[in-house]
């Protein structure tokens, strides 16, 4: 089919892509964002499997994609639920607010 | 190169085309049937030079025109750019899925065999499925943005239905999916042509009849027309999540409400009713089972599966709109425990009962 | 023709993730992570991976992204006061983002020319996948129903108001 690059830039652009996630985990307070800025590192990753599955003609890069897209997905429904929970009790989301079990 | 992009260019518009005229009947029918049904004339005063063409200048031109002209009301502390993003979040996805919509065979010209199916993907079925699943923010942005409690109330009620019967929509297709061991509808079109019996050509309501129920219904749930409108009741909610939307973007909402009509009419056509399938024509003619012979030239034999297919598309949307004004409105409550507790095992059994029946038979048609 | 193709999908797609992490407007974060997802099923199409560019819209932009406006939408979360950290951690966290995905490019960037095998018409198909899936990969297959069931479970347990 259409080949948009050489292989190596999808791996480049996927780098980028995980480097934003990271700065956004560490630099953001708002809990929903934070989580979203994961979401975006385990994309990352998933483009990163399908390049290398494609460099090497094998299906296994994509079966790991599905998997990681399932847990993803299960990681969203209880880590947003906890969030709910937590707005309940604290009406607040703001990672600086909730330090409890800070020391 | 060039020829390639023309080519594929030409079928795109061309069931743009298709689509958006069907569409617009269907707009046309809405306001006729509903007055038959309701034994009254309809909508039939705008004319132009005294043409007034049984009411179709007033619903395909002056409508619209009005629509546009509409002054475009933003509500105050509505968010703007989602306020605008919305409608087009809601009709982007509906146009799109036409792209693997099969509108006949091929087309010999010059040589040169054309796939009348404009994107010609191995995983036609999940991209129509994405697509619907792209339309859902088109309804929960219009709820939020609005700044309105009833545009919340909709946008809610609207997006937890079309998640919902998303998921019934696509258990149904995979009973279709294993009958027809493929996911690309113009295969799925194709294998319909075979015969069953030597006469009964191998259509999908005859072997997925649950599937077919199932699926229409569901499909008419996510388009969220009456039966299941409650997003946008009108007597509860005065518009739902479009409340607060006038003019062009009003004209896009409902617009986007008969794209989609027309999309689970040829959905349904294609998997059910063998897409573009005329009984006993093949590629070279006409082939009867008792013997006679129709032979005829390519151009013949497309522009005869297009017209079926053009025929089909339309007696559902007919029937979609006659069950839009002969049924009551379903509650919320009751909706969703139709989607979940009803359609959705349905749809499961269908899966099973059809793995099990083509494990005992050994194959597909 | 091709190149400047992917240049420009590139570039949409940083521009998209850095409305996610930097827009103060939850919102415009959730569409800006359903634009990424979009452009990634692009680029996963590029790849010859057409399953998993369909699953990528439909499980990813298509519900968990909906999941998170959802929250949004009943949580009323409107733009925050303070939603960066202080000044001093936001020159670190950059730095330190710059730091890693710098590495990583000269990493990749050092040989960009990845070998690419042939593969046949099937590869990235529903057949080929589920192939893989239900031979070689049944036991994580099963144990990821296993926690999705899990996470249902949970998340409804969660999501309950407490009876009074």
């Amino acid at each position: 089919m259409l080949e948009l690059a050489p292989l190596g830039w999808y791996l480049a652009l996927s780098a980028v892509l995980f480097a934003i996630g990271v700065v956004g985990v560490l630099v953001r307070r708002n809990l929903i964002v934070i989580f979203m800025s994961v979401e975006l590192m385990l994309n990352a990753v998933n483009l990163t499997f399908v390049a290398l599955a494609r460099s090497m003609g094998s299906t296994d890069g994509q079966v790991i994609v599905f998997f990681v897209m399932a847990v993803a997905a299960a990681e969203a429904a209880v880590g947003l639920a906890i969030m709910l929970q937590l707005y309940r009790g604290r009406e607040t989301i703001n990672a600086d607010e909730v330090t409890t079990l800070r020391w | 190169m060039g020829i390639e992009v023309a080519i594929a260019a030409a079928k795109a518009g061309f069931i743009l085309f298709l689509a958006l005229q069907v569409m617009g009947l269907g707009v046309f029918f809405e306001r006729k049937v509903s007055a038959v049904i309701q034994d009254r004339i309809g909508a039939n005063r705008a004319s132009i030079l005294g043409f007034a063409g049984l009411g179709l200048v007033n619903t395909l031109v002056a409508d619209p025109i009005k629509f546009l002209l509409k002054e475009d009301i933003r509500p105050a502390g509505a968010d703007r750019l989602l306020h605008t993003l919305a409608p087009v979040l809601s009709v982007l996805p509906a146009l799109a899925a036409f792209a693997v919509m099969p509108f006949g065979d091929v087309l010999e010209l010059e040589g040169r065999t054309i796939n009348l199916q404009a994107a010609a993907l191995n995983v036609g079925i999940l991209y129509v499925l994405a697509m619907a699943s792209l339309g859902v923010y088109g309804v929960v942005l219009a709820g939020w943005a609005s700044n309105s409690r009833w545009s919340l109330l909709g946008g809610i009620r609207g997006s937890a239905q079309m998640i919902s019967y998303e998921i019934a929509m696509g258990l149904a297709l995979i009973g279709v999916v294993l009958t027809y061991d493929t996911l690309d509808l113009q295969e799925m079109a194709r294998r319909q042509g075979e015969l069953v019996w030597g006469w009964l050509p191998a259509w999908g309501v005859l072997y997925q009849p649950l599937a077919f129920v199932v699926f229409l219904v569901a499909g008419i749930a996510e388009s969220k027309r009456i039966p299941f409108d409650l997003p946008e009741s009108e007597s509860e909610l005065v518009s739902g999540y479009f409340t607060e939307y006038s003019g062009a973007k009003h004209l896009m909402f409902m617009m986007a409400d008969f794209v989609e009509v027309v999309l689970v009419a040829a959905l349904a056509a294609t998997l059910f009713f063998g897409g573009w399938q005329v009984p006993w024509l093949g590629r070279e003619g006409f082939a009867f089972p008792w013997g006679g012979q129709v032979p005829l030239p390519s151009i013949a034999v497309a522009a005869l599966q297009v017209t079926a297919f053009m025929v089909k598309v339309i007696l559902l949307t007919f029937f979609q709109i006659v069950v839009r004004w002969t049924l009551p409105r379903f509650r919320y409550d009751q909706l969703m425990r139709l989607g979940w507790k009803g359609l959705l095992p349905l749809a499961l059994a269908n899966v099973v009962l059809t793995a099990a029946v083509l494990l005992v038979t050994g194959s597909a048609p | 023709m091709i190149v400047p193709l992917f240049a420009v999908l590139a570039l949409l797609t940083v521009a998209a993730s850095l409305v996610v992490v930097l827009h103060t407007n939850p919102v415009y974060s959730a569409l800006g992570l359903v634009a990424t997802l979009f452009l990634l099923a692009v680029f996963f199409v590029a790849l010859d991976a057409h399953m998993v560019a369909a699953l990528q819209i439909i499980v990813y932009a298509g519900a968990i992204v909906v999941l998170f406006l959802f929250v949004i939408m009943l949580l009323n979360l409107q733009v925050e006061a303070r939603a960066m950290a202080p000044a001093p951690l936001v020159v670190v966290a950059a730095a330190g983002g710059l730091l890693l995905g710098g590495l990583v490019l000269a990493a990749v960037l050092r040989e960009p020319e990845l070998p690419t095998a042939a593969v046949g018409p099937g590869y990235g198909g529903t057949e080929a996948l589920a192939e893989r899936l239900f031979t070689a990969y049944t036991l994580p297959f099963e144990l990821t129903s296993v926690l999705l069931l899990v996470a249902i479970v949970g998340a409804v347990v969660l999501g309950k108001k407490r009876m009074p």
